[in-house]
């Protein structure tokens, strides 16, 4: 779950990171008063959860309050990547003497948190990586041994920088780190980090992001900074139909019917589980089929969940037939979600043996399932049916 | 043979008492799994179908040998259990439980590599040798299991429990058995990965073979693509790459909490090529499995 970049450096001041003067402002009168109280050149930010901001215009550099009011009067109203400004951050302006790189991350590989320091900040640390590996400087740390920061020292020494440099730059990324931790982020990034010409160490731009299964544990920062617990914060905003998926899944705590992502197809899915969502979405695709949305169910959904994803599916303009298919299933009971289906096409006033395309669910129970089906006139298949060829029947009968 | 667990492993389960642990207990038992008792604190002098249930890990290993303990408790409580279980001297945790946040998979696993402990999960059906043994959901009720996998040469690791058995199930009806089929986990950071699995194959005479189900998101595929150049290994292995879609759609996170596409590395392209490059025969479909199985056992030699 992506911060904002004004959530991002709200936390950074907890911290105690040294940062601009400045704070996010939702109109352009509201900016120009920032400007006024700041006094001097300024910085204005769009405020999206995108990245590419200074190449869309999202940023700009006035001089006085009367330029900051104008310029966040435009910047308020550009869309950058589909993303609409959450508002503008206005800061102070120096010049830069030195831009730094700064961030912990997880590595998957080595199943540990890594600092990674450069001090070639300010472009594409993957760049920096490939073309000047003398310039980055990368240490795992324990999760179980206290943090120290002698960690954050030894990447930053990897560089080559020393002096007093170095034992101003050791603060903050050891406090980076520590919030990492401390917040289970997965990623926690200063670029550029950067000493200005008067001397100053300060944060310019900051990227946090938190785990999502770590939001509860967060509760009380996530109320400080603002962020609702209905915020996704994915790489799209939600639409309304994948918010209502959200509310379908949320009926009980039976097993999953959730995750539902919209796609403008005509075909309708309810597949599972969540290796099994992802084989049949690309097998549906593969034959040419087009899906109207994504999602999974799995570990024994109710009756009432299934029914529900099925009519809010159908509910959808333009689906004009539904697909149930998962995996050979361990603990997903095939009658249940048989029932299910059907009743969310019946309640829907649609006759499931035309509704729904294929059911392809083998395992326990499924001859009770299928029996079910049968008095429906579904077809289903068992098995002896691979998922490929199930998602090639139901895309075939789309163009009957 | 089997790989991690056979008949005569001492299996307990922590959480024994919850929903989803008194399955996982019927399941065990009927398949002949040697679950010797179970935790849940504070129902200590209970049992589930037979199974006695005490308050702590060390009420039953002062007295028994434990080789494995699955951990089927909420979130919250996870990472105490299987530190629990780690310090009372387990080697072999399979961890069920799903959405515990990367920082406490990290922790757990930091302190098994410590004691000498093996993790597989979290976020896993578990682990099963056919006609041996299970631990975990995987294959589901005991009947169910019979039906889908059977004794034979093939390992399996995947990194989705649903496909663990759907895989086994397509090897079963075309006459490829499997050895140890293990359902790794679909988070971000796990326990035991394809790469740390793979020396254990290569160890047991009776694995000639290895199937895999991949995803986008992460290094695993890229570690596994080293092992298998870096150590020449004997066994064929042949992969199945689900979630080609996401890569035209980065950042948006389908199916497992691991499965994300952010950088290039992270694409089903660059696996794909990767692990061809290695050595890995790459399945379009799942039922391509068996026939790339059997032409590259006829290659080596079997």
């Amino acid at each position: 779950m992506r911060f904002y970049e004004y959530e991002a450096k709200q936390l950074f001041r907890q911290l105690r990171m040294p940062l601009l003067k400045g704070r996010v402002a939702k109109t352009p009168a509201e900016a120009k008063t920032i400007a006024e109280e700041i006094g001097g050149p300024l910085v204005l930010k769009s405020q999206v959860l995108s990245g590419g901001r200074m190449k869309a215009g999202g940023v700009k550099f006035p001089d006085d309050p009367a330029g900051a009011e104008q310029a966040a009067k435009e910047v308020l109203a550009l869309e950058i990547n589909g993303h609409t400004p959450r508002g503008v951050l206005v800061e102070e302006r120096g010049p830069v003497a030195q831009e730094y790189f700064a961030a912990v991350t997880w590595d998957g590989r080595a199943k540990a948190p890594v600092i990674i320091f450069s001090d070639m900040g300010g472009i594409d640390i993957e760049e920096v990586a490939e073309k000047h590996p003398e310039h980055v400087g990368r240490v795992h740390f324990s999760t179980i041994v206290p943090f120290n920061p002698f960690r954050a020292k030894e990447a930053i020494s990897a560089t080559g920088v020393s002096g007093s440099e170095l034992n101003r730059l050791t603060p903050i990324v050891a406090a980076l780190a520590e919030a990492f931790l401390r917040y289970d982020l997965t990623l926690a990034e200063i670029n550029p980090l950067a000493r200005l010409e008067d001397g100053r160490f300060l944060v310019l731009d900051g990227h946090v992001d938190m785990e999502a299964e770590a939001r509860d544990r967060h509760a009380k920062l996530l109320d400080d900074l603002g962020i609702g617990k209905d915020e996704t914060r994915e790489a799209r905003p939600p639409t309304e139909f994948e918010i209502k998926g959200a509310a379908v899944d949320a009926t009980d705590h039976r097993g999953v019917a959730g995750n539902v992502k919209e796609f403008d197809g005509d075909l309708g899915l309810v597949i599972g589980a969540g290796g099994g969502s992802l084989t049949l979405f690309d097998a549906v695709r593969n034959h040419g089929g087009k899906p109207a949305n994504y999602c999974e169910i799995g570990g024994n959904p109710s009756v009432q969940k299934a029914c529900g994803l099925t009519k809010l599916i159908l509910s959808k303009p333009g689906v004009k037939k539904i697909a149930v298919m998962m995996n050979v299933v361990s603990n997903t009971r095939v009658d249940i979600v048989a029932r299910g289906v059907i009743k969310g096409c019946v309640e829907s006033g649609r006759d499931p043996g035309e509704t729904i395309a294929i059911f392809r669910i083998p395992g326990a129970w499924e001859d009770d399932g299928f029996k079910i089906l049968e008095k429906y006139g579904v077809e289903y298949c068992d098995r002896s049916v691979s998922m490929y060829e199930a998602a090639g029947r139901a895309v075939a009968k789309m163009s009957k | 043979m089997s790989i991690l667990i056979n008949k005569d492993t001492t299996v307990i389960i922590q959480g024994i008492t919850g929903r989803e642990a008194v399955n996982l207990t019927r399941e065990g038992l009927d398949y002949g799994t040697k679950i010797i008792g179970g935790v849940t604190p504070g129902r200590a002098g209970r049992d589930v179908y037979g199974v006695p249930v005490s308050d702590c890990v060390r009420d039953i290993t002062d007295k028994h040998h434990v080789d494995a303990s699955i951990v089927t408790v909420p979130p919250r409580f996870t990472r105490d259990a299987v530190f629990e279980a780690i310090e009372a001297g387990i080697k072999l945790i399979v961890i069920v439980t799903e959405r515990i946040p990367r920082r406490e998979v990290a922790e757990m696993v930091e302190l098994a590599s410590l004691r000498g402990a093996r993790i597989i999960g979290p976020n896993c059906l578990g682990v099963l040798s056919p006609d041996e043994a299970k631990c975990g959901g995987l294959g589901g009720p005991a009947v169910n299991v019979r039906r889908a996998f059977k004794k034979g040469p093939i390992g399996v690791l995947s990194r989705s429990g649903g496909m663990t058995t759907e895989i086994a199930n397509t090897l079963t009806a075309a006459g490829l058995g499997q050895s140890t089929a293990v359902s790794i986990g679909g988070d971000a950071i796990i326990g035991a990965t394809y790469a740390e699995l793979m020396p254990l194959f290569e160890a047991d005479p009776e694995t000639k073979a290895i199937a895999i189900y991949s995803e986008p998101g992460g290094r695993m595929e890229a570690e596994l693509a080293d092992w298998i150049t870096v150590n020449k290994s004997r066994l064929p292995v042949v992969a199945f790459m689900a979630g080609r879609f996401m890569d035209e759609m980065p950042g948006m996170r389908f199916g497992h909490a691991g499965t994300i596409v952010e950088g290039k590395a992270d694409t089903t392209a660059d696996k794909i090529e990767r692990m061809k490059a290695a050595g890995i025969s790459v399945a379009e479909r799942i039922e391509d499995i068996p026939a790339l199985v059997k032409e590259r056992l006829e290659k080596a030699g079997h």
